[in-house]
């Protein structure tokens, strides 16, 4: 059985950094990935059980990883070797139990929720984040009974996606897949578990103009958060700066208002405001950016763009950047991070309790789950059409350069199919 | 030798090939045989006295009104507005006619003892003129002794303070103008009129009016039964304009209209090849144009908008005409057919054109696509009587580079016009519902064009309605020479050379069809049999 495996291999990071440079995606060739036979990992305890990923999607943080280019920020919370890969479905292979408590039967369709909080670690007591079901802000990622790592996908004990020979999942990671979704969709239940997130983090006002920088997955699995989970309450208007022609007309799909390139998003926000651009500057702008990106132009772009008091959003995963902060202390801007997943408190379907985005009280029904409303998202947006391609594992080269360039390819999901294959397990 | 009336060239193996302009550039192109080139009439003789006969015209004034020193007295309030940049194209080697018609207005004024004298530029809802662009219209004598002093205005279509709602017409138009003209005890109009749709009530009922007023009469209705603009009697623009002037003359403001045409000497000398028929080429001509092709195809395109916006137009005065309104508009309007009208056997299959780098719209500045579409279709479409030069279900091949280019200071809403509404419509009608209103009133638009140099926010609107009957009458629209996603934002055709342009054309009109070129400029004025 086979895997992608990430070592730590300074010169190889090196070198991958330096192939970046000519394009992204392009560390796969010269870095620490390789190819490897591996063998299914252990179980790390009882309440863990095995799942054979068939699709596993490829991730910006997993290009910058590949590229090293990730921030060194992460270097305490990851441990080596690890088979990346986070965004997954696949099938418990010896059945289960899900993150409620419910028995899962062999053979069933399963995604994870991928962060390795207290629970998978058996932290007693648990952090009090991780008691909250705030599971992204746990603090004990190296602590417990595994080897440190964020997520599965960037931990030496519990395999990753990109394996044929499968990874472990803790109960409270998992979520079985409904039959009306196709593994398709289901692979991107993870990112746009991010993006459900990031759009209730944001606490968008009703009227309120809100920018999208960016339309890869992400981006526009936040659009579509947007517009089928926040707008049916608080109504506001989308804008979406989109690159690529495939990204724009997705976007507009899934429900943007007005879709232009990142090069317009000024124009765009000064007229949807009514705002005049004196000295080079709007005086109003957009009431919360979500920047998709993550790099220092975009942030850059999202400082500009914010109204004085707006709030940013960061929703791409950022490195070390250079930015000019003066704007943001000056337009008193909030610059709000949105990682991964976990409850959402401040969310309830539109129309429960009177109005959404009601706090429930100790009587009213525990905040849902992020990935549950991801799992609905995902099927009422049909999200899986954001899956572009699909590579074997042996040509992770050509699967790595095709995400790198995928907008600019007309693309904008690439995975691994991991499905039955010559080589592999049935 | 007294100058040739207009000419219908029909094009046989012998014919040279055929200059269209195209931008900052020129193209030769060898037009099928068979096909048709409508030529200008040569230059009409000028005035020999210009001074003098300005001073004419104002003491002998036509229709319902007093010889001006008659109108002029001590402790009046006398406001004289003229027309604004966007007359006469290119702008005139000085003096400008505007400052011959304004220094004598002055001296009659001064003779009588008037001290409350205002110079206002009619802009309507075009951009302010630069202090360089008055000097050359005014001289400097009068800038110098009026703008210091604030007495040397431009019209501002968004200052409530200074407009005057006068009522409304029997169709319910509102007539609102500039308050100080609307209250002076005399209204002295100084126009130039370079097409037959300039001039008359126009001059004040658009010239001097706010957006309020101006809406009812540029709408894409109206333009679409416009048939055409310069046709006054089959002009819904001319109508309403009339409509409005009439109610301004009851509301008891005075207007004292002086107009004056110009022949079509259009360009100067080491540009004498543009204003001559190829085949009557001479040496000079010849070798002359090969200079200029060539150096121009080798400038950078800004620097040959440069060079070509420095041309100063040695155009002369054929007349001029002072008194009541209609009565001079109509003599006026006889001297501009006798300059322009060229009588045109029947309708044809394709009308071609070649578009110059100026319009009213962008003088010392680009045009822009939107004002491609404009000029093309708006303007030299237009430039006929009785029947469109092309028939019902046409095409219309139009040689311009149209490069999505547009100037940030002139042309700011065009920008997020061309982006904005382009993108989701190019029907009029549509986009009057759906975005006018708010590029109308889009702060930062009104902030630009009362402050900067800015054309009103909904500028780029009226340029696309100017283009509603063309779109209405037309079958297709191809441009020749044009980057091809700008011209289709347009909704237009792009073809890179002309026999393409012909084939293309051949799939909506038919095979064989029949061509005729508009040789503009110098401009003409199609009389279609």
């Amino acid at each position: 059985m086979k895997a992608l495996v990430y070592e730590r291999n300074v010169p190889r990071v090196a070198a991958a950094r330096l192939a970046s440079m000519v394009a992204s995606g392009r560390g796969a060739h010269v870095g620490p990935l390789r190819l490897l036979d591996v063998d299914t990992p252990d179980l790390p305890a009882d309440d863990w059980y095995h799942l054979r990923p068939t699709l596993s999607g490829i991730c910006g943080s997993d290009l910058a990883t590949v590229d090293g280019r990730s921030s060194r920020y992460f270097e305490d919370v990851v441990s080596f070797p690890f088979v990346p890969g986070h965004e997954v479905v696949g099938i418990l292979t010896d059945g289960g139990v899900d993150s409620s408590g419910n028995r899962l039967a062999p053979g069933t369709r399963a995604v994870i929720e991928p962060v390795l909080g207290c629970r998978p670690r058996h932290v007693q007591p648990p952090c009090p984040s991780c008691a909250s079901g705030s599971t992204e802000r746990c603090g004990h990622l190296t602590d417990g009974l595994l080897a440190p790592g964020l997520q599965t996908g960037f931990c030496a004990d519990t395999g990753g996606g990109w394996s044929t020979a499968g990874l472990v999942a803790h109960a409270s990671q998992l979520h079985a897949v409904p039959d009306s979704l196709d593994d398709e969709a289901a692979v991107v239940v993870e990112p746009t578990a991010c993006a459900v997130h990031a759009a209730l983090a944001a606490s968008v006002p009703s009227g309120a103009t809100v920018v999208v920088l960016g339309a890869g997955t992400l981006g526009l699995a936040t659009v579509a958060a947007l517009t089928h989970l926040v707008r049916p309450a608080t109504p506001h208007t989308v804008l979406v700066g989109a690159k690529h022609r495939v990204q724009q007309q997705l976007a507009e799909r899934f429900g943007a208002d007005v879709v232009v390139p990142p090069n317009q998003l000024a124009r765009t926000v000064r007229r949807a405001t009514g705002s005049l651009a004196l000295g080079g500057r709007l005086t109003d702008g957009a009431d919360v950016v979500f920047d998709c990106v993550g790099s220092a132009d975009s942030l850059t772009t999202s400082l500009g763009l914010a109204r004085p008091g707006g709030t940013i959003v960061l929703v791409g995963m950022p490195g070390r950047v250079a930015v000019d902060l003066a704007v943001l202390w000056h337009r008193e801007l909030r610059l709000v991070g949105a990682y991964a997943y976990g409850t959402e408190p401040g969310w309830a379907p539109p129309g429960a309790n009177g109005a959404a985005h009601d706090v429930p009280s100790e009587e009213q029904a525990p905040s849902p789950r992020t990935f549950d409303l991801a799992l609905s998202l995902v099927s009422a947006a049909d999200l899986g059409t954001l899956v572009s391609a699909a590579y074997p594992l042996e040509r992770y080269e050509e699967a790595l350069a095709h995400a790198g360039s995928a907008g600019r390819r007309g693309a904008v999901k690439i995975v691994f199919d991991l499905r039955t294959r010559k080589g592999t397990p049935s | 030798m007294s100058p040739r009336p207009g000419f219908v060239l029909e094009v046989d193996r012998s014919t040279p090939p055929t200059l269209f302009w195209h931008g900052e550039r020129f193209r030769l192109e060898r037009l099928p045989e068979g096909s048709r080139v409508v030529y200008a009439p040569e230059p009409l003789d000028p005035l020999p006295d210009p001074r003098a006969a300005i001073r004419q015209a104002l003491l002998n004034p036509l229709g319902d009104r007093d010889p001006l020193p008659a109108l002029l007295h001590p402790g009046m309030k006398l406001t004289i507005a003229f027309d604004d940049v966007s007359l006469p194209l290119p702008p005139m080697e000085r003096p400008d006619i505007r400052q011959l018609v304004i220094e004598e207005v002055l001296e009659l004024a001064a003779t009588a003892g008037v001290d409350d004298v205002v110079l206002l530029a009619a802009l309507a809802l075009h951009r302010r003129m630069t202090e360089a662009e008055l000097r050359h219209a005014l001289g400097d004598r009068v800038y110098d002794a009026f703008a210091p002093n604030g007495l040397l205005l431009q019209h501002d279509a968004e200052d409530p303070d200074q407009l005057l709602h006068l009522g409304t017409t029997e169709q319910g138009e509102d007539v609102e103008i500039n308050r100080r003209a609307a209250e002076s005890d005399l209204l002295v109009y100084v126009n130039i009129n370079l097409v037959a749709m300039d001039g008359g009530h126009k001059s004040v009922a658009t010239g001097l009016a706010s957006y309020r007023s101006i809406r009812h009469h540029h709408n894409p209705t109206t333009m679409q039964h416009s048939r055409s603009f310069m046709d006054q009697t089959r002009s819904e623009l001319h109508s309403s304009n009339w409509r409005m002037g009439r109610l301004i003359a009851a509301s008891g403001v005075t207007v004292f209209q002086i107009e004056t045409t110009l022949n079509t000497n259009t360009f100067p000398s080491q540009f004498a090849f543009l204003q001559r028929r190829e085949w009557e080429w001479g040496t000079r001509d010849r070798l002359t144009y090969l200079g200029a092709a060539g150096a121009l195809d080798r400038t950078p395109a800004r620097l040959a908008r440069r060079i070509f916006h420095s041309v100063r137009a040695p155009h002369r005065m054929t007349s001029v005409q002072a008194g009541e309104v209609e009565a001079v508009h109509a003599a006026t309007t006889d001297h501009v057919l006798a300059q322009q009208s060229v009588v045109v056997d029947g309708q044809t299959d394709i009308v071609t054109m070649g578009l110059p780098y100026i319009s009213p719209y962008n003088v010392g500045s680009i045009l822009n696509p939107i004002l491609v579409a404009c000029l093309g279709l708006g303007y030299f479409f237009n430039l006929y009587r009785n029947k469109p030069l092309v028939r019902p279900g046409g095409v219309a091949i139009i040689s311009h580079p149209t490069t999505p280019e547009f100037d940030p200071v002139h042309h700011p809403s065009y920008i997020d016009f061309f982006e904005e509404v382009l993108a989701e419509t190019t029907d009029p009608v549509e986009m009057a519902a759906r975005f006018e209103e708010s590029f109308a009133t889009d702060p930062w638009y009104v902030h630009l064009y009362r402050t900067g140099h800015a054309y009103h926010g909904v500028h780029p609107f009226y340029m696309w309605y100017w283009c509603a009957h063309a779109l209405d009458h037309l079958g297709a629209v191809v441009i020749v020479g044009g980057d091809p996603a700008t011209v289709r934002r347009l909704g237009f055709r792009p073809a890179s050379t002309l026999s393409d342009a012909l084939e293309l054309a051949k799939d909506v009109v038919g095979p064989s069809p029949t061509l005729t070129h508009l040789h503009v400029p110098p401009i003409l004025m199609a009389d279609v049999q």
